[in-house]
């Protein structure tokens, strides 16, 4: 088994483990990781659960498709990193992936 | 090129071309003038007003009699059984005659939260409300328009309601909730609306705007009568009110942006409003000289942050008198603020619904949604649906998953606004708290006219104080 890291805003880490298949929004959630809020419940369609990519593991996690862009667009701290977790499964290769959070969701 | 014809091009682009030395209250007076004069010569009738009569019980109408778009169901308090039976019966349901035309509507949560979704597919464009909009007052608001050209606009206002923005504000925002508290009767009937829900909304929008803080009442009775226009949403007011209400907008706001422009323009230290955001931007530093993206754009923002937060004002001194359970369940852990404030939008929905236009033929629970239909996503009823939000009808403040409801919208249109609004809630309980005991509620409400703003024109309370 292996872990992901959420480093919140003020530099708190949660080490959790990873739940195969899950998303990295349900991780953080099932884990109480605060600062993701989640309000859409996973669809895409509220950005709140966004994450910043430590920049060594954005090949791992893939790209965000255009929907995904549109919604972070919305985002004032929007990175060259950031995607939704809701929008990044959870598998052995993410095993060590680091994400920062926002100082707030939007 | 026909009378009709040329009339209707000089309708759509007198506003457009007018010098920039017009000033743009005279620019819209003008449209006005010259489409009074376009309905006399066709002989067009305005749209009539809606009469009053009591609301029959759901179970005795037809499936296809049952006209959501009815604006009595709000005022009548009697809306839940209606959504209830489309849910349960047609929760993809077609109306073929109501006074606005043809539409669909959808009820359940899951299809709603699809609809807002595919913004490919339903197009928000030309109006989000269910009738038709002025001819001649076509002002561009994004949350009417399509993406590419929405997410343009929508991003370069976004920064005035950022959070970081909105912590710059918190302070002024509680000390004006402070000071309107402080001066409420005690043990003595008054109108919750108008003394706490009205005053601090114009308030806060008066903060947001840096609009002089004197006439911050306008800013209130320009939100009702945009919403407001029978052809528009059913209630009380007229279209004419509207190019009124247009031109008094645009005359205040040019000066307000003419002043900040000379502020600028001397070296002077810029604020966090609104203005001054739009003038520090490139994409925006002139949009005074496009006057319809200028107008929808502050119209936009003061619709949008009016209603809604004020009615979820009143909304949640309702709840709670009406789960008085949940007021100790309150008082007992102020720490549940945050999570009722979410519970309180939810319960209240203070916008019943937006609406689109399919761009294509769409299958969508057993019914075909045509090219071109009308589609209405009632917020207001996924907010109660059973199969995705448990207990639907009890308001529990320490509910599970608050936040998953639909009053701010899903997708590319999500509520700008959200995060002000439940700012702005949340400094109130905290001030309530700190100050009373209860808030009683005498006697029923007053509910708004209208199928869109879910809402109260008057509520009488009576506050008792912390011992
Ligand atoms: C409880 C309070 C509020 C509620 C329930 C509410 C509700 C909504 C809804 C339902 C939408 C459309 C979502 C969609 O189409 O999917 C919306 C959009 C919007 N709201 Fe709010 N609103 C609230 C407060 C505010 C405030 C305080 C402001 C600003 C001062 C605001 C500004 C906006 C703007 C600018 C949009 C357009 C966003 C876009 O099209 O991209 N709202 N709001
Ligand atoms: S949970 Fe809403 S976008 Fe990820």
């Amino acid at each position: 088994m292996g872990n992901i890291t959420f480093i919140e805003h003020d530099g708190t880490e949660h080490i959790v483990d990873i739940a195969e298949g899950k998303t990295l929004m349900q991780i953080a959630m099932d884990n109480l990781v605060p600062g993701i809020d989640a309000d859409c419940g996973g669809s895409c369609a509220c950005g709140t659960c966004h994450v910043i990519v430590d920049s060594a593991w954005v090949s791992a996690t893939g790209i965000a498709s255009d929907e995904e862009l549109m919604m972070l667009d919305m985002t004032p701290e929007k990175t060259d990193t950031s995607r939704l977790s809701c929008q990044i499964k959870a598998s052995q290769s993410l095993d060590g992936v680091v994400v920062r959070l926002p100082e707030f969701q939007m | 090129m026909s009378i009709k014809s040329e009339l209707k091009e000089k309708g759509r682009s007198i506003i457009e071309k007018s010098s920039a030395a017009v000033p743009i209250h005279m620019q819209i007076k003008g449209a006005h003038l010259f489409q009074k004069a376009k309905n006399t010569v066709f002989k067009r009738e305005g749209f009539p007003a809606f009469v009053e009569y009591d609301i029959p019980d759901v179970m005795s109408l037809e499936l296809k009699d049952i006209d959501v778009s009815n604006p009595f169901l709000f005022k009548q308090n009697c809306w839940e059984p209606y959504f209830k039976r489309l849910r349960d019966e047609r929760p993809v349901h077609y109306q073929k005659n109501s006074p606005f035309g043809a539409f669909w509507s959808i009820t359940r949560y899951e299809d709603i939260l699809f609809v807002d979704k595919h913004h490919e597919l339903f197009s928000a464009e030309p109006i989000i409300m269910i009738g038709d909009r002025p001819d001649g007052l076509h002002a561009d608001t994004f949350i009417a328009m399509d993406p590419p050209k929405h997410d343009v606009q929508r991003q370069a206002v976004q920064g005035v309601v950022s959070p970081q923005n909105l912590k710059e504000m918190e302070a002024l925002i509680r000390s004006r909730a402070e000071d309107v508290l402080d001066n409420l009767p005690i043990n003595e009937p008054f109108d919750w609306v108008e003394r706490v829900s009205i005053e601090l909304t114009a308030r806060m929008l008066a903060t947001l705007f840096d609009f002089p803080y004197e006439r911050r009442r306008d800013l209130a009775k320009w939100s009702d009568i945009i919403g407001g226009a029978a052809q528009l949403t059913g209630g009380a007011g007229s279209v004419d009110e509207n190019f009124t209400a247009a031109a008094e907008i645009a005359k205040a706001f040019s000066e307000l942006w003419r002043a900040k422009e000379a502020k600028k323009a001397a070296g002077e230290e810029m604020g966090f409003d609104l203005i001054s955001m739009l003038l520090a931007n490139e994409e925006t530093k002139s949009m005074v000289n496009r006057p319809m993206e200028f107008i929808g754009n502050l119209s936009l923002l003061i619709v949008g942050g009016n209603d809604t937060t004020r009615n979820s004002m009143t909304g949640g001194v309702l709840a709670l008198n009406q789960f008085p359970d949940e007021f100790i369940k309150l008082k007992n852990n102020p720490s549940l603020i945050p999570n009722m404030v979410s519970e309180i939008i939810r319960w209240q929905t203070p916008l019943a619904y937006m609406r689109r236009v399919a761009k294509e033929d769409v299958e969508l629970n057993g019914q075909t949604i045509r090219k071109g239909d009308k589609v209405v996503m009632w917020y207001v009823s996924g907010n109660r649906d059973e199969r995705a939000i448990d207990q639907p009808d009890q308001f529990l403040i320490d509910r599970k998953n608050a936040r998953n409801h639909l009053s701010f919208g899903f997708g590319v249109h999500r509520c700008m606004g959200n995060r002000l609004a439940e700012m702005q809630l949340r400094i109130l309980w905290e001030e309530i708290l700190k100050r009373f005991d209860n808030i009683e509620v005498i006697g029923e409400p007053d509910y708004v006219q209208s199928n869109f703003v879910k809402g109260y024109s008057k509520m009488m309370v009576r506050l008792t104080a912390k011992s």
